[in-house]
């Protein structure tokens, strides 16, 4: 009896170390069970026999740090509650909210300086949005990484390029190669912002980003619900009074809110670690099958039809974001998984859902290539193009992997190693589409 | 007899698989049969194997199952066939460095074994 207690009470001094798991835990007691009972018939009393096995598990603290090495995962939990005592965590919050009332205030100032000509503003957003407010969320968190000058350096050239080849290039206003760059460049520099984020840990750290990628996108989604909600409650609420609220909330309260949002969401998957922690891995598990179904049946209703994917701009470019956020869940529920679980369902499933996208990757692949053939390049269809094989490459290659996984031929960490050494393909990729693709089509 | 830290770490991987590959087991039989076969003498740090032993699963070594056959739950490892392979590896290597010592151990004939004198 009382060793059951002695035993509870060490059970929940482990458990307080994040480090180790409660799987771990559980392990470590049996271990710590066993001991007791061969050195208690070996003639040793109840509270002597949990001494001793307690200290040849040896110290808890180097055992933590052994586990944190092992788990990357909980290594980044550990990262991010270091600072667990609470008035640091106060300056935290108000050197965040600095930075989100900056980049709400950044967005605006465009708009400002040019109030006559709303096609020259545009324009220049759709070029620079990416370069006004993620400078913001990366001085952010190279203030809380408290990064060395040095590897500043690095990213910001990056920055800087980008807002070269952004204003410099004499695009044809809203052309396609303006739009391309538009849509690529935060791209890029979200992934030079992860070398940032991740305080020069980027050889070892890229699935630590894939996580955080992943979480401030599902807080992000939160915010943007409750700003829509609150949007519109106050939209209605002022044309009841009679005072015409859009102006103030279509030029101020969105773009600034939208802006200031990406840092409080940055902010909250970092402070609000153990909330979003069982709330992402359940997203992936709901919207995994859900959108392996939705693969399925969009491929059964082609074959059933015999209608290819439609050769036409919009439908390709929805398939090309389908293909995206299936890319996204996979990650994402690769960097949420316990690399020691054995398979399961859901690996059959996620499985499934990889190799489905890889079909309609290529259904969408040679729809391109077919309209390229008839219509010759143009910078939209270059740009599909290029995706399109950059995904399939990503795809094939992780169908390889998972099912090597389900058939016990390969351990998870090979998929896992795969995925996040495939990350800078992306930023490569989306470097050529702002740089190069421009000059080739002559700025159109 | 105190083994240096650094031959501790490297001969921990090869001891663990060659355990797992006479038949899965647990943590502290693991270290149990280590002890038996030191007589006692490789002293370990209970808790550091654990660690280890996820190393391994992650790298496809060993798999880990929770079971329970004699009423106490505990993960079961048992080695896989890449395992196998890394343990051959660790094999070929351990006789290379233990034959180049005694090669030029038994040479040595001004010394006698450390201890015998």
């Amino acid at each position: 009896m009382e060793l059951d207690v002695l035993i509870s009470e060490w059970r929940s001094y482990v458990s307080s170390h994040r480090e180790v798991a409660a799987d771990d835990v559980e392990e470590l007691e049996a271990h710590l069970r066993d001991q007791v009972e061969t050195l208690r018939s070996a003639g040793l009393a109840d509270d002597e026999a949990f001494l001793v096995a307690v200290k040849r598990l040896g110290s808890l603290d180097a055992l933590s740090r052994e586990f944190a090495r092992e788990h990357s995962e909980r290594l980044w939990k550990q990262l991010i509650a270091a600072p667990e005592a609470d008035e640091s965590s106060g300056t935290d919050f108000k050197v965040m909210l600095g930075w989100a009332v900056a980049a709400a205030v950044i967005v605006q100032l465009p708009r400002l300086l040019s109030p006559n000509d709303l096609d020259a503003a545009w324009s220049f957003y759709v070029r620079n949005i990416s370069l006004l407010v993620l400078p913001m969320i990366a001085g952010y968190f190279a203030w809380k990484r408290r990064m060395p000058w040095r590897h500043l350096i690095g990213p910001g050239l990056v920055f800087l390029a980008g807002l070269l080849f952004a204003n410099a290039y004499p695009y044809a206003r809203l052309g396609s190669t303006e739009i391309l760059t538009g849509i690529h460049l935060p791209i890029l520099l979200w992934l030079v912002f992860g070398i940032v984020y991740l305080g020069g840990r980027w050889q070892t750290g890229r699935m630590d980003f894939i996580r955080f990628t992943g979480e401030w996108f599902i807080y992000y989604v939160l915010i943007a619900l409750g700003g829509g909600v609150l949007t519109g409650v106050t939209i209605e609420l002022f044309a009841a009074i009679g005072v015409p609220a859009d102006p103030f909330v279509s030029g101020w309260l969105l773009p600034s809110g939208a802006a200031g949002a990406l840092l409080v969401a940055g902010w909250l998957v970092e402070a609000k670690q153990a909330v979003i922690e069982n709330m992402a891995p359940v997203l992936t598990r709901v919207f995994t099958p859900l959108f392996a179904a939705m693969l399925i049946a969009s491929l059964a209703a082609m074959l059933w039809t015999g209608h290819g994917i439609d050769q036409s701009r919009d439908v390709l470019i929805l398939f090309d974001v389908l293909l995206v956020v299936v890319l996204g869940l996979l990650l994402y529920s690769i960097s949420a998984r316990d690399p020691l679980a054995e398979h399961g369902l859901s690996d059959v499933i996620q499985v499934v859902l990889v190799v489905s996208a890889l079909v309609v990757d290529v259904l969408a692949l040679t729809a391109i290539l077919s309209r390229i053939a008839d219509l010759g390049f143009t910078p939209n269809r270059t740009a599909g193009l290029g995706l399109n094989l950059v995904l399939l490459v990503n795809l094939a290659w992780s169908a390889w992997l998972s099912i090597g996984f389900l058939r016990n031929r390969r351990p998870f960490a090979d998929l896992e190693r795969w995925e996040t050494s495939y990350i800078p393909v992306y930023a490569v990729w989306a470097a050529l589409v702002v740089v190069v693709l421009p000059i080739v089509f002559g700025f159109a | 007899m105190r083994v240096a830290k650094d031959l501790m770490a490297a001969s921990a991987t090869p001891i663990v698989l060659s355990i797992l590959s006479d038949g899965e087991s647990y943590g502290y039989a693991i270290l149990k049969r280590v002890h038996e076969v030191s007589a006692g003498e490789l002293e370990w740090t209970d808790g550091m194997l654990y660690p280890l032993l996820h190393r391994l699963a992650r790298l496809g070594f060993v798999k880990a199952v929770w079971r329970s056959p004699e009423g106490r739950r505990r993960r079961y490892y048992t080695i896989t066939d890449r395992g196998r392979q890394a343990l051959g590896v660790h094999r070929r290597q351990w006789d290379l460095v233990s034959t180049v010592l005694n090669g030029i151990w038994s040479e040595m004939h001004s010394l006698a074994a450390p201890g015998v004198a």
